[in-house]
């Protein structure tokens, strides 16, 4: 039993072991259809509906691997700078559970796809390279519901709708060493496995699920300590969480002269504890062979080209091109390539508008202050990126003065017209005609003497009152810039 | 109508020329199948409704003046390993016992597009494990040749069928001798074609990389012209192989001179004196036909039943896992507990020899064995297929004996697996190199039993092997 909490190190004690952590990270792959056959792999559908003989594991049926859930895996592990084999081989993985039709899972095990790659993450400034060991593919299993049927006392019941759902398992080296890294390697994982459009990595869905080695030793020990495999690490949050409470018990099970035992144990997100499974649950020999239903996977070079050609750019690549093509800021850069829609959408902007910082500022500022207040993503964004840009370089070529455009964008975002209608209809055309200013400042002049006077007598602040009755004469349109300049020439 | 005598080319002639249609041809072999069925207790059920819609889908055909296809009316037995939608599909077990498959295998589908009626399933020992069909959970079958004698195995009920006459031809499936074995013992043709000729689709799987569909008939051109029909690249199969069908039976050209013959040494030892002596015989047929005989070394040959049943127990301890009470199988209703419930459900619903392949191939997969056992079985398999590989180099066919005995009486080896395991020694070879392969008679002992000759070509060299078959068929014959 394990329900009694075990001790917690100290934070002295724990200072002086070093963690050692890597990540089993299984993502869905974002396929229309199913890894070994035609069937959907929408959510939310009825269950045990978008299933066929090869999902159901009828007698008889065999897999057939899909070329799209292939290219996308290849996709992903290449995002990860991971090595491409040429030649990679299905294993059956036997186990026996009631969501797993055929009494084993197809999965890769001595020939994966793809293989030493790695993640780049910063934490508290420091740049860290975390490896990854190997990408491989391979299907889901069914669903158990355990809860929720009037007999659920006495059954449980089987979903077989996600049975062949494609998968990638990610595993990382063992280079973790805080729940801070591990918390940011997952982070940039999903972050490039999305831009990538590998997968929507949507946790609530299950689309990204995440397993945890941990072991400690002391600081500066060469050999590892023993492994424990944390499971149930269902959001990013429980990851850091589990991961502290694990590392703190098991210095607590070396300061107290124990041994830590080598086991799986889930994470319980009501408690904030690990705890054993019962040692059944998890002796399994999974006797894994080559799947004799399946050729080996051979991916040459003509079509590893052809899928890397269709690679986007990936967002560290990205975010050193805006600096160095738009002269952006690092945070800017990092910012503006969160995701590939805000990327694609802010760089739409700055060409449109040729004045790329600017354009930053209004992506970052007013625009995702709206869109933000509204709870809508960019790609729902009732201001194109083109109208944005239009915005922008309205701005920069003088035409509408900055004062004016904040009123104008909140009036685009409400009804997705263009800033050019809306500056025409309304009359917010920026006044640089300097023919027409002349007359506006003579005025001004004429009927400020005593300003006048006070400016010419060296208190040249004065301008400013100028120039503001100019702009009122103007209701605002009149250029800033060349009023002044006009002042100083009549005044000077 | 005499149905046993039929063979494709008499029904499509009996067809085309209205002495009888397919509809009434259906009703007369069901009728004739469901009679004779005691004798052997070859099929486990029939499908007199498939079989009557597919006959007459036929005479619509030829009514249209349409062509009916190659197998027009023709009666197929089908081994109920063999997924039939809606036809209820055993497997020979009790697990599978009130089993009715939503879908066909391609086999069947190929079968019905080219006119074939399929009417009836037939036994088999269970998951097509056994030398005998004495495995099978609904009873032996009896070789209707000698009825206190097994008929051979797995596709026993098959064999039996085609030698009974109660189908034309028929199909079986063969992991390590289940075709050419019984066919052997029935005095039939049985086929092992090329791994990867036929789809696997929508069978039932006992050793994946060793299983493959063939036919039975009386005649080699029927099975040549029922291959033609069932073989060729399916999209549900990823190990079916690309490669063009000839057209078989066109190439029965009944002229075998000059071809080159090999007699592996390996083979000619521990024959039965009767079999031998029926072996050499028909060798001095094909000698007397033109063909040059010499003899081959076929050196692995001694590691052949070790690695087999190494391979095929690991795949089918894999293959069967999915029989575990949670769907569509047999379960046992008496456990409080998952692990019972497997447990419950499996030993009550497996018979002795699948719980024994079950649990050698749990063995040899396991951890720490794997090495040992599986890898390097399959290194031997790459040995034994080299050794093939460089017989043809030097010979255009190999000649051997099947069994090394005629049909062995019921219950005489049913307590001893190893003997049982030891009648699969010459034909384990030819699953395991991957090569097409067949039984063809060669004549009986003194006591009336038939015995076969086997015949092994190139990958996807089926023609050599029919061409050769027709010809000393029809050698015998004359």
């Amino acid at each position: 039993m394990s329900s009694s909490a075990p001790p917690v190190a100290t934070l002295e004690a724990i200072a002086r072991y070093e963690p050692v952590i890597g990540l089993e990270v299984h993502v869905q792959l974002a396929t229309a259809t199913k890894i070994f056959c035609g069937c959907p792999t929408s959510f939310g559908a009825p269950p045990n509906t978008n299933v066929c003989p090869v999902c159901l594991g009828l007698p008889g049926a065999l897999p057939v691997l899909s070329r799209e859930a292939v290219e996308l895996a290849i996709k992903g592990a290449l995002a990860l700078d991971c090595r491409i084999n040429p030649q990679s081989r299905f294993a059956r993985k036997n186990y026996f559970y009631p969501d797993l039709p055929k009494g084993y899972q197809i999965s890769q095990y001595d020939e994966p796809l793809g293989e030493h790659g790695y993640v780049d993450i910063v934490v508290d400034g420091a740049a860290r390279r975390i490896g990854v060991t190997r990408v491989h593919m391979e299907d889901d299993a069914g669903k158990s519901i355990h809860d929720g049927f009037r007999d659920s006392d006495r059954y449980s019941y089987v979903d077989l709708n996600r049975s062949g759902t494609p998968l990638i398992e990610i595993v990382s080296d063992p280079d973790m060493r805080t729940s801070d890294e591990a918390y940011a390697y997952l982070t940039e994982l999903k972050q490039v496995l999305q831009f990538v459009e590998v997968s929507t990595c949507d946790m609530e869905k299950g689309h990204l699920r995440c397993d945890a080695n941990v072991s400690v030793r002391i600081k500066g020990a060469e050999k590892f300590g023993t492994k424990v495999e944390v499971k149930n690490l269902n959001s990013f949050r429980f990851l850091k969480l589990a991961l502290d409470y694990e590392i703190a018990r098991q210095v607590a099970v070396i300061e107290s002269g124990g041994k830590v035992e080598q086991e799986t144990r889930l994470y319980n997100p009501d408690l904030g504890e690990t705890a054993g499974m019962r040692s059944k649950e998890h002796a399994h020999d999974y006797r894994y062979f080559p799947e004799p239903d399946l050729v080996p996977l051979r991916i040459g070079e003509n079509w590893l080209a052809e899928v890397r050609a269709g690679m986007p750019e990936l967002p560290a690549r990205k975010r050193t091109r805006f600096i160095g093509e738009y002269g952006l800021r690092e945070y800017d850069a990092e910012v503006l390539t969160a995701t590939r829609a805000v990327s694609e959408y802010y760089e739409t902007v700055a060409k449109a508008s040729g004045d790329p910082k600017t354009a930053a500022n209004w992506v970052m500022g007013d625009l995702m202050g709206l869109l933000k207040a509204e709870g809508k993503e960019i790609a729902e964004s009732p201001v194109s990126p083109e109208n944005l840009g239009e915005l922008v370089k309205l701005i920069a070529k003088g035409e509408l003065s900055g004062k004016l455009a904040k009123e104008v964008f909140p009036k685009m975002f409400s009804t997705g017209e263009r800033a050019g209608v809306i500056v025409e209809r309304e009359g917010l055309r920026q006044i640089s005609d300097t023919g027409a200013l002349e007359k506006i400042i003579a005025d001004v002049i004429a009927g400020n003497p005593k300003q006048v006077e006070q400016y010419r007598g060296g208190k040249t602040t004065v301008i400013n009152f100028l120039v503001g009755q100019a702009m009122r004469a103007t209701r605002g349109q009149a250029n800033v810039a060349l009023v002044t300049d006009l002042f100083k020439q009549k005044l000077g | 109508m005499d149905i046993p005598s039929l063979t494709i080319a008499r029904v499509r002639e009996g067809l085309l020329s209205r002495r009888f249609s397919a509809a009434e041809l259906a009703a007369e072999a069901l009728r004739y199948a469901q009679a004779e069925n005691p004798k052997t207790n070859a099929y486990l059920h029939f499908s007199p409704e498939r079989a009557l819609a597919a006959a007459k889908r036929v005479d619509e055909q030829i009514a249209r003046g349409e062509d009916p296809g190659p197998l027009a009316g023709v009666p197929v037995a089908v081994k109920d390993v063999i997924l039939t939608k809606g036809v209820r599909t055993t497997c020979g077990s009790k697990l599978l016992a009130n089993y009715i498959p939503p879908y066909d295998a391609t086999a069947v589908v190929r079968i019905e597009q080219a006119g074939g009626v399929i009417v009836g399933k037939t036994n088999c020992d269970e998951f097509a494990m056994g030398s005998s069909t004495e495995n099978s959970a609904f009873g032996p079958v009896r070789n209707p040749v000698a009825p206190d004698r097994v008929p051979g195995g797995s596709s026993g009920g098959s064999a039996a069928a085609v030698a009974q006459g109660t189908a034309v031809v028929a199909l079986g499936s063969d992991t390590g001798g289940s075709i050419r074995q019984p066919a052997s013992f029935c005095g039939v043709v049985g086929v092992t074609p090329t791994y990867g000729r036929v789809s696997r689709y929508g069978l039932t799987a006992f050793a994946s990389s060793l299983d493959h569909i063939g036919p039975f008939s009386r005649s080699v051109k029927d099975s040549a012209t029922l291959l033609r029909v069932i073989a060729g690249r399916d999209p549900r199969d990823s190990t079916s192989a690309d490669a063009p069908v000839p057209d078989y039976t066109a190439l029965l050209d009944r002229n075998v001179k000059g071809l080159k013959l090999g007699l592996p040494r390996e083979y000619l030892r521990e024959l039965m004196s009767e079999t031998g002596d029926l072996l050499s015989r028909g060798v001095g047929v094909l000698q007397s036909l033109g063909c040059q005989i010499r003899e081959i070394s076929l050196p692995s040959t001694n590691y052949a039943i070790a690695c087999y049943y190494i391979i095929c127990t690991a795949e089918a301890s894999s293959n069967l896992a999915r029989y575990d009470g949670v769907r569509y199988t047999f379960r046992s209703e008496m456990s409080d507990t998952l692990s019972d419930m497997y447990r419950n459900t499996r030993g009550e619903g497996f018979g002795a020899e699948c719980k024994r392949r079950i649990m050698l191939g749990t063995y040899v997969l396991s951890a720490g064995y794997y090495d040992a056992y599986y890898l390097k079985a399959q290194k031997v398999r790459a040995l034994i297929a080299r050794d093939f590989a460089n017989a043809f180099q030097e010979v255009d066919a190999i000649v051997a004996p099947v069994s090394p005995f005629p049909a062995f009486k019921l219950g005489e080896k049913v307590d001893d697996p190893l003997a049982m395991y030891l009648s699969d020694i010459y034909t384990i070879t030819g699953d395991l190199a991957g090569i097409p392969c067949m039984s063809v008679p060669c004549g009986n002992t003194a006591g009336g039993l038939p015995v076969g000759m086997q015949i092994l070509t190139r990958h996807f060299d089926e023609t050599t092997m029919f061409r050769l078959a027709d010809a000393f068929e029809e050698a015998q014959r004359g």
